[in-house]
């Protein structure tokens, strides 16, 4: 068995085996979600605390729900009605949420790095729900699930990245899971989004501004959403965006037949994507949502429930309660 | 009378580097003498050992933040000057950006009368080239100047135009004074936390890229050109900016510049998200350390300068990209520098000239152990082995990379016009 996880604040520290780990351990809970009765009491009595410093809605319902249907209950903080728009420092909030006793802290926040910075402080798990342009560690997890389920394996597999991979914390939690398993990688985007350092990180990865080379012999494309803010930043007109880079289903073309295509969401039909790519039969959009309760729950069952002195597999039992 | 006795007298001024005894009377330099020499005739007054130790002229600090008036949470002249003997320093030149501004004559004689109370070193302020350090029009130099201020700057707030420099530029050259500028491109800065390279990329933190130094100080130094004025940059960290210097140098201009301890230290891969490695300009690449350490041997740079910036401890626990910039520097600078000494990579006189003479000549002063000169001495050891406890730091701040590390030489004793303000327990 792995080296158990205290915390999950990034994917880069890692081990392959402990990725396995949890990716196994959310094979039972791919098949809760389609039972008809969704709840499970493994964690009844443990409360797990949703500091969402950031705005986000599916990834803190995500969490929300995992919790709800392992039987936890949800300490709810947003940012809008959070202290810290009184002046409070992030530790003081983090302190007082800990005073309030959850099992861990599943958070979000604007800064890379204040996951890292608030669990150094507290003595409870910290679950990095997206710090800054830092990493996502469980939109890695669910689209390694996402993608061991229909490819039948993680290794060595041909994975392009499209969009703004600078500012993406998803592109780094993917580009640090999937190279463990030996997988080689092209970055395509806008060049102010592409920068050149990201050869240099040790991964096999490949930069190109040109979306057809970018695509030729991909078995997964990961779309990354274009946030509009960024746009302003280096001033690209949309429109150049979407006449480059949108993936559509000519490009797609390029990939290998039935490459898979992912997209953390929220998603922008006619922006980064066609929807005719979006809805195609190789979008695997709205698996990833399904899948990312799976590793969720998984997650929350590792960390806090017996799940820790768990053997690999044996998450089922708990399930089946 | 004291007699500084048995000390390896290092004073590269005159590039003597022999066994010395040094006479001090009151606040002056009154002998230099071969060891034994002149018992007889100087018997009287207490004497202190300097065996084994290296006796240099006083240490200057071309750049500190000593927060007073009004950011007192964080420094005072009485603390700072304290953590500044302790580093070995006799001489310190707080920055500006005080609050208010230092930016008048009423705020300079402020700072120097607190200073003549309670410093332990001498205090050389720095005034504001702008008012307010605004950027919009000139601060009262001539009056500052006349209240004892040693140099110009905005640091912090990096002069935006080529237009309002080439005014301070004019003006600073009639007044005979030199303009430091921290240099920076504020639109390539952008408030970003981090040099822009690997590590900012893999951690994910919005870097700046070392043409944010070098465009400025490649425009200074053409407004310097243009002007004729003494042009220094400040806290230079990027190999870009040094060539620039070292151009402008070959052709004869009177273009000076420093370096930090920790930019000659540390590279942007020692960031990890801990807010003790922020600091403005950031932590640059191994290669432009490297550069930097090769422009300290070579005569390039010309002072040692610990841009000493404590901030109060609750201002750093925060997140990486909202904490303020800066680190404390007096206590560790010596022991830093002597690192790269004990490496190799840079001979003893010319770092003690990097604290010494090197600094001074900036501000047009002479740094020289000889009689009639002032009795500012620093007495180091090489060898003295210590740890540094940020915890223990006279300063009142604790924001230092360098908590914890070990280190091998020390500042021993430091001398202040003749007095002894700080000795360290061997």
């Amino acid at each position: 068995m792995p080296e158990r996880l205290r915390h999950l604040l990034s994917i880069e520290p890692l081990s392959a085996a402990q990725i396995n780990f949890v990716l196994d351990e959310a094979k039972p809970f791919q098949e809760f979600q389609r039972y008809p009765l969704k709840k499970l009491a493994t964690l009844r009595g443990k409360s797990v605390a949703l500091a969402f410093f950031e705005a986000s809605t599916r990834t803190r319902i995500s969490f929300a729900t995992a919790a709800a249907r392992l039987g936890a209950d949800t300490i709810n903080l947003q940012a809008e009605s959070s202290s810290l728009k009184k002046g409070e420092s992030l530790l003081d909030t983090a302190r007082t949420l800990d005073a309030m006793k959850p099992d861990c802290i599943v958070m979000r926040h604007s800064s890379s790095g204040a996951c890292q910075f608030v669990a150094q402080h507290l003595d409870i798990p910290v679950i990095n729900a997206g710090d800054g342009s830092h990493e996502h560690p469980t939109q890695a997890l669910l689209d390694a699930l996402t993608l061991r389920d229909r490819l039948g394996t993680l290794d060595k597999l041909r994975i392009t990245i499209l969009g703004d991979i600078l500012h993406s914390r998803v592109a780094r939690s993917n580009l640090h899971l999937l190279g463990k398993f030996g997988c080689c990688f092209t970055l395509c985007g806008p060049a102010m989004w592409l920068p050149r350092e990201f050869e240099t990180m040790g991964l096999p990865v490949r930069l190109t501004s040109r979306v057809d080379q970018a695509l030729e012999g991909a078995d997964a494309v990961i779309v990354l959403r274009v946030q509009e803010e960024r746009l302003h930043e280096p001033a690209l007109p949309l429109n150049e965006y979407i006449l480059l880079y949108q993936l559509t289903p000519e490009r797609l073309r390029r990939a290998k037949p039935g490459a898979l295509v992912l997209h953390p969401g929220p998603m922008i039909r006619g922006l980064e994507i066609d929807p005719a790519v979006a809805d195609g039969p190789q979008s695997c959009v709205l698996e990833q949502v399904t899948n990312g309760l799976a590793v969720r729950m998984a997650l929350l069952f590792m960390l806090l429930g017996a799940g820790s002195e768990a053997e690999p597999g044996k998450g089922s039992k708990h399930v089946a309660d | 009378m004291l007699r500084i006795k048995n000390g390896r007298v290092m004073d590269p001024a005159s590039g003597m580097d022999a066994r010395r005894d040094i006479w001090l009377d009151g606040d002056r330099i009154v002998k230099v003498a071969p060891q034994g020499g002149g018992e007889s005739e100087r018997a009287a007054g207490e004497s202190l050992d300097a065996s084994g130790l290296i006796v240099a002229p006083g240490f200057v600090d071309l750049h500190c933040h000593l927060r007073e008036p009004g950011i007192e949470n964080s420094e005072t002249i009485e603390t700072g000057t304290r953590a500044a003997a302790r580093g070995g320093f006799t001489a310190v030149c707080p920055m500006p950006n005080t609050r208010p501004v230092n930016d008048s004559a009423s705020v300079t004689r402020g700072i120097l009368e607190r200073a003549a109370v309670v410093a332990s070193t001498r205090v050389w302020p720095i005034g504001a080239a702008s008012a307010g350090s605004r950027g919009e029009s000139l601060a009262e130099i001539a009056a500052m100047q006349q209240a004892g201020i040693v140099a110009v700057s905005d640091d912090g707030k990096p002069i935006a135009t080529a237009r309002l420099m080439r005014q301070v530029m004019d003006y600073c050259r009639s007044l005979d004074l030199p303009v430091i500028d921290h240099c920076e491109d504020a639109s390539l800065f952008a408030g970003n936390s981090m040099r822009e390279g690997r590590q900012s990329v893999r951690l994910g933190l919005a870097g700046m890229p070392a043409a944010t130094e070098s465009i400025a100080v490649a425009r200074d130094i053409q407004v310097a050109e243009l002007t004729g004025c003494r042009f220094h940059v400040a806290h230079l960290s990027a190999r870009t900016s040094l060539e620039c210097v070292r151009a402008a140098k070959k052709r004869g201009l009177r273009v000076s510049c420093e370096v930090t301890p920790h930019h000659f230290t540390l590279t942007d891969e020692d960031v990890a998200y801990d807010t003790h490695f922020k600091m403005n300009p950031p932590l640059g690449s191994a290669e432009d350390r490297a550069a930097l350490v090769e422009g300290l041997g070579d005569g390039t740079v010309d002072a040692i300068a610990t841009d000493h910036a404590p901030h109060e401890p609750a201002s750093k626990e925060v997140e990486f990209d909202r904490a303020p910039f800066g680190v404390t520097g007096f206590e560790t600078a010596l022991a830093l520098a002597l690192e790269l000494v004990h490496s190799g990579k840079l001979p003893l006189m010319r770092m003690v000239e990097l604290f010494t003479t090197g600094p001074a000549r900036v501000l047009g002063r002479d740094r020289r152990i000889a009689e009639g000169q002032p009795a500012d001495l620093t007495l180091f050891s090489t060898e003295h082995a210590w740890t540094f406890r940020a915890a223990e730091s006279a300063s009142k701040s604790r924001n230092t990379p360098f908590d914890g590390r070990a280190f091998r030489g020390a500042p021993m004793a430091t001398i202040v016009a003749g007095r002894v303000v700080y000795r360290r327990n061997a």
